[in-house]
């Protein structure tokens, strides 16, 4: 039989095959599909180890690279039938009424997650709980078998008094349940809370959990175990999850000072800064040194006009090409109204979905947020940095840090002359 | 290169474990992978040493840890190795005390020996990171020592019952007084990663920097199944046909049978659960469109973009681009067309490709001339100054790597242009006299003095922060 026709997607610019004028399967495209059946991670750890925080930027970060993801807290649920907190005791491992609302909300929040990924082409769910006995993880395991998902457990394991106290200070007294407790009943009464799992945790063990797939997490981040990982999203998953720290610290990002393309309305090439330009870049050096940063790196793209800039500071630097701006293709060093004029059928493409949207020969904000991944993993990794960057860049490197979906990533707002820092706080 | 800067310290690697745990398979791979993606690294094999010491192997009895006169040798030939590695370091560096290293290599020591104290006069003192290999499943030992051992120097005619039998005596002797990474203890302070029974677990502790991170990354994406990688390019295009570099053509009609005979040459491998990966442009789609299976579109196998260049024929290039055309020719791999890239940037985008390719089993990669050269200067271990040495592709051959990168060409005999352009004999590049000059868009990168790692804690003081609040709206 010959080989069917291919078609051009006007909007990503893909070519895909059609049959009869239909478009036809047998093709993916790389990038978004990682998974072939939906992976369901299982968050396991005493209270106050790290779990919520794990699940929310393990989240955030695989929705940001494309992966549909999404956490359940059965906390919430709990939280969402029992109307009042009231102390410790709902989670006295002898108290009958409460273990039974538990088991409930357990069950309810693995309902939900059978909806996300059976029915609403989710990926990869994110089960936050406890989850520390083992016959709590049999079920869900045995859940995730009959449903056809991949099971990896993430298990946090922390004896340092001090990280413990700094968690509670950091996420709990603030919770709905210690609403009106002051901060020393609060403490108390969660202290207490961690005493009733302690009795009944089964760690994950390398002999009894041999064949589960899994990562523990020793001490924050100090040491890991590793087992079994068995497809390239839990590889994804590992790799991110070794790479992120909780030690504070603050990332700036902003872009270039006004470039002589900028005052002129062109978008990309690659000009120089104009007088104002340089004027900014003058500011940034004097706003840096009044800040007083502890060993801050700075990043810039090979791109002129974000070295010129950097140079200003007088402070080393490290040029990256995946910093460049968005390849507008043939749109390159046009303003928006020669493209509307020459390219009107683009024009209006671009605004019916400015996320996929390629420009001819060029890229689109998919392809941006692929190439920005290494940066993004390398941010994790670094502690204070200054990312000197470009437009659209930039909107992909926020939307990252604050959680926001591709449809409004292309529209935020990232102004010339103005630096964004962005701190980690709970659990954002 | 793109990965160097983000290390200034070298890092010494050092390899752990009984024999027949393939610490030396893994050391040449990471150095391969290393090297590749711009790491200047080198593998350092106590056993080579040991083997130029002692000229004739007699037997196991040599590993015995109560034969003095053996020990003697065998801590002179550690103390050499090391010698090696200072010097290594201090040429690759360029660097004396007290000075930031410009290069930053990376050392793999290897050899069959416990913890190594290391006291390296080398300023700054290298980064040790430790690779264990760790494994208690007797029929993959068995297969380790048939694999390799007995091709080894030291067995140079003994049949297979005899080497088994000595390498296992062998191995006795060193259990003795191995003393595995301790993580809870003895060790926890160390920088390492432990690799249990060939990847199936791993325990991580005290990654330091990018490269260890990207270190241990690698190491477990990579399995030893065996499997297959085909490399081979779209069929002839109309480009090709023209003489146009680059752009977005289909195939010819000569590419068309090729993608034909492709289609025959697969099913008649009949090959396991095979994938097929092609790129995002049409050509390399349509070769795969006819093999009528699955296949998935990579954007990073697009070919190398040629920026200004793109659609072009050589000769218009050289034409309207002289300079360019003849910066290229000096400096291939550096040389980055305007507004677009290089063979090291293409390296970089690669990667992925190359550790998802560790990952897989059987895979076919239709792609494109730079691309495809990329990818076998990884498998075959090749210097990027080599590039324009790798085989001509006249016939659009097929690549066909076995395990340990046994390459076999094959040529499906359907007739295409010539799209190589040897590199120019001597005579005929203009001598410049400044050295070649970097790409506008392309300056030397700088890199900032590395931040001595603090441990990671969470610190105490800050502020319990007030959930339900609001924070300024970006909108």
């Amino acid at each position: 039989s010959p080989a069917r026709e291919l078609t051009q997607n006007p909007l990503q610019k893909t070519w895909e095959p059609y049959d009869n004028g239909l478009p036809a399967g047998h093709s993916a495209q790389r990038g978004v599909c990682m998974t072939n059946c939906p992976t369901l991670i299982v968050m396991v750890g005493l209270p106050a180890r790290g779990k919520t925080y794990i699940s929310k930027k393990l989240t955030r970060y695989l929705n940001w690279i494309g992966v549909p993801t999404k956490e359940f807290n059965v906390g919430q649920y709990r939280r969402d039938l029992v109307k009042k907190y009231k102390s410790f005791e709902f989670f006295l491992p002898d108290n009958e009424e409460g273990l039974k609302i538990r088991k409930q909300c357990a069950l309810a929040a693995l309902n939900d997650v059978r909806q996300y990924l059976s029915e609403e082409n989710g990926h990869v769910a994110v089960f936050d709980a406890t989850n520390t006995t083992r016959e709590r993880r049999e079920t869900i395991y045995k859940f995730g078998e009959e449903n056809g998902y991949k099971t990896f457990f993430v298990e946090s394991v922390c004896v340092d008094p001090e990280v413990i106290a700094a968690n509670i200070v950091q996420v709990k007294l603030g919770s709905p349940d210690y609403v009106d407790c002051s901060n020393e009943e609060a403490t108390e009464d969660f202290m207490k809370r961690i005493e009733c799992y302690k009795n009944t945790y089964e760690t994950l063990d390398e002999n009894l959990d041999k064949d589960l797939s899994y990562i523990k997490i020793m001490d924050v981040g100090r040491s890991y175990l590793v087992n079994r990982v068995m497809d390239h999203i839990q590889s994804r998953i590992v790799y991110y999850l070794m790479n992120i720290h909780v030690t504070p610290r603050s990332i700036y990002l902003c872009r270039h000072g006004e470039s002589e393309l900028n005052l002129k309305g062109r978008i990309g090439g690659d000009p120089g800064l104009s007088v104002r330009g340089k004027e900014f870049a003058k500011c940034l050096a004097q706003f840096i040194n009044e800040q007083n940063i502890k060993d801050l790196k700075v990043w810039t793209s090979q791109m002129k006009r974000t070295i010129q800039t950097a140079e200003a500071l007088g402070v080393p630097y490290e040029q990256w090409k995946v910093l460049n701006e968005i390849d507008a293709g043939v749109c390159e060093e046009m303003t928006y109204e020669e493209i509307q004029e020459n390219y009107p059928l683009e024009f209006a493409l671009r605004d019916q979905d400015k996320y996929r949207y390629r420009y001819p020969k060029g890229e689109s904000y998919e392809d941006l947020v692929q190439r920005l991944e290494p940066v993004i993993m390398e941010l994790e990794r670094q502690e204070n940095v200054l990312v000197i960057c470009h437009q659209a860049v930039m909107r992909c490197l926020l939307a990252y840090f604050l959680d926001k979906p591709a449809e409004q990533l292309p529209y935020l707002k990232c102004p010339l002359h103005t630096v964004l820092k962005l701190t980690p706080v709970a659990y954002g | 290169a793109w990965a160097s800067y983000m290390t200034n310290s070298p890092t010494l690697i050092v390899m752990i474990g009984l024999p027949a745990r393939g610490k030396t398979y893994v050391s040449k791979k990471l150095t391969r992978y290393l090297n590749w993606i711009g790491v200047p690294t080198k593998v350092f094999n106590l056993g080579v040493y040991r083997r130029e010491a002692v000229k004739s192997y007699k037997s196991y009895e040599f590993f015995r840890h109560d034969n003095k006169e053996a020990m003697e040798i065998r801590k002179r030939c550690a103390l050499v190795a090391l010698q090696d590695v200072k010097s290594y370091l201090l040429e690759e560096c360029g660097q004396i005390a007290g000075d930031i290293p410009r290069g930053t290599p990376l050392l793999c020591g290897g050899g069959s020996s416990g913890v190594l104290t290391l006291k390296c006069a080398v300023l700054p003192p290298p980064q040790v990171f430790f690779v264990e290999s760790v494994c208690d499943d007797p029929e993959v030992i068995a297969a380790n020592i048939l694999e390799v051992k007995v091709s080894s120097p030291d067995y140079p005619e003994r049949n297979r019952e005899n080497v088994m039998d000595d390498f296992l005596k062998r191995i006795e002797c060193y259990k003795v007084t191995y003393q595995p990474l301790d993580p809870d203890v003895y060790d926890k302070d160390l920088s390492f990663i432990k690799v249990i029974n060939v990847g199936q677990r791993f325990l991580v502790n005290r990654v330091q920097d990018y490269i260890q991170s990207k270190i241990v990354y690698y190491l477990m994406n990579i399995h030893v199944q065996p499997r297959t990688i085909y490399l081979c390019r779209h069929g002839e295009s109309d480009y090709n046909l023209v003489g146009k570099i680059g752009g977005d053509s289909g195939l010819s009609p000569r590419g068309k049978q090729f993608a034909q005979a492709l289609k025959k040459f697969i099913e008649e491998q009949d090959i396991v659960d095979l994938k097929v990966w092609t790129s995002q442009l049409k050509r390399t789609i349509q070769t795969a469109e006819s093999l009528g299976v699955t296949y998935e579109q990579w954007k990073i196998l697009n070919e190398i973009d040629a920026g200004v260049c793109e659609e072009m024929t050589y000769a218009e290039i050289e034409a309207k681009y002289p300079d360019e055309f003849a910066l290229r020719d000096q400096e291939k791999y550096l040389y980055r067309y305007p507004g677009g890239e290089s063979y090291q940037d293409l390296v970089q985008r690669l990667e992925p490709v190359i550790m998802e390719l560790e990952r897989q089993g059987n895979v076919l990669v239709i792609s494109h001339q730079a691309v495809m050269r990329c990818l076998l200067a990884y498998f075959l271990d090749k210097n990027a100054v080599c590039f324009h040495q790798l085989p001509s592709l006249i016939q659009t051959p097929l690549c066909v790597l076995a395990e340990g990168c046994k390459v076999e060409t094959i040529t499906l005999n359907v007739e295409a242009v010539n799209t190589h352009r040897d590199k120019p004999s001597l005579n005929s590049l203009a001598t410049s006299q400044s050295p070649v000059r970097m790409r506008r868009n392309s300056f030397t990168p700088r890199a900032s003095v590395d931040v001595v790692k603090r441990p990671r804690h969470y610190s105490l003081g800050s502020k319990p922060l007030d959930l339900l609040g609001s924070f300024p709206s970006l909108e």
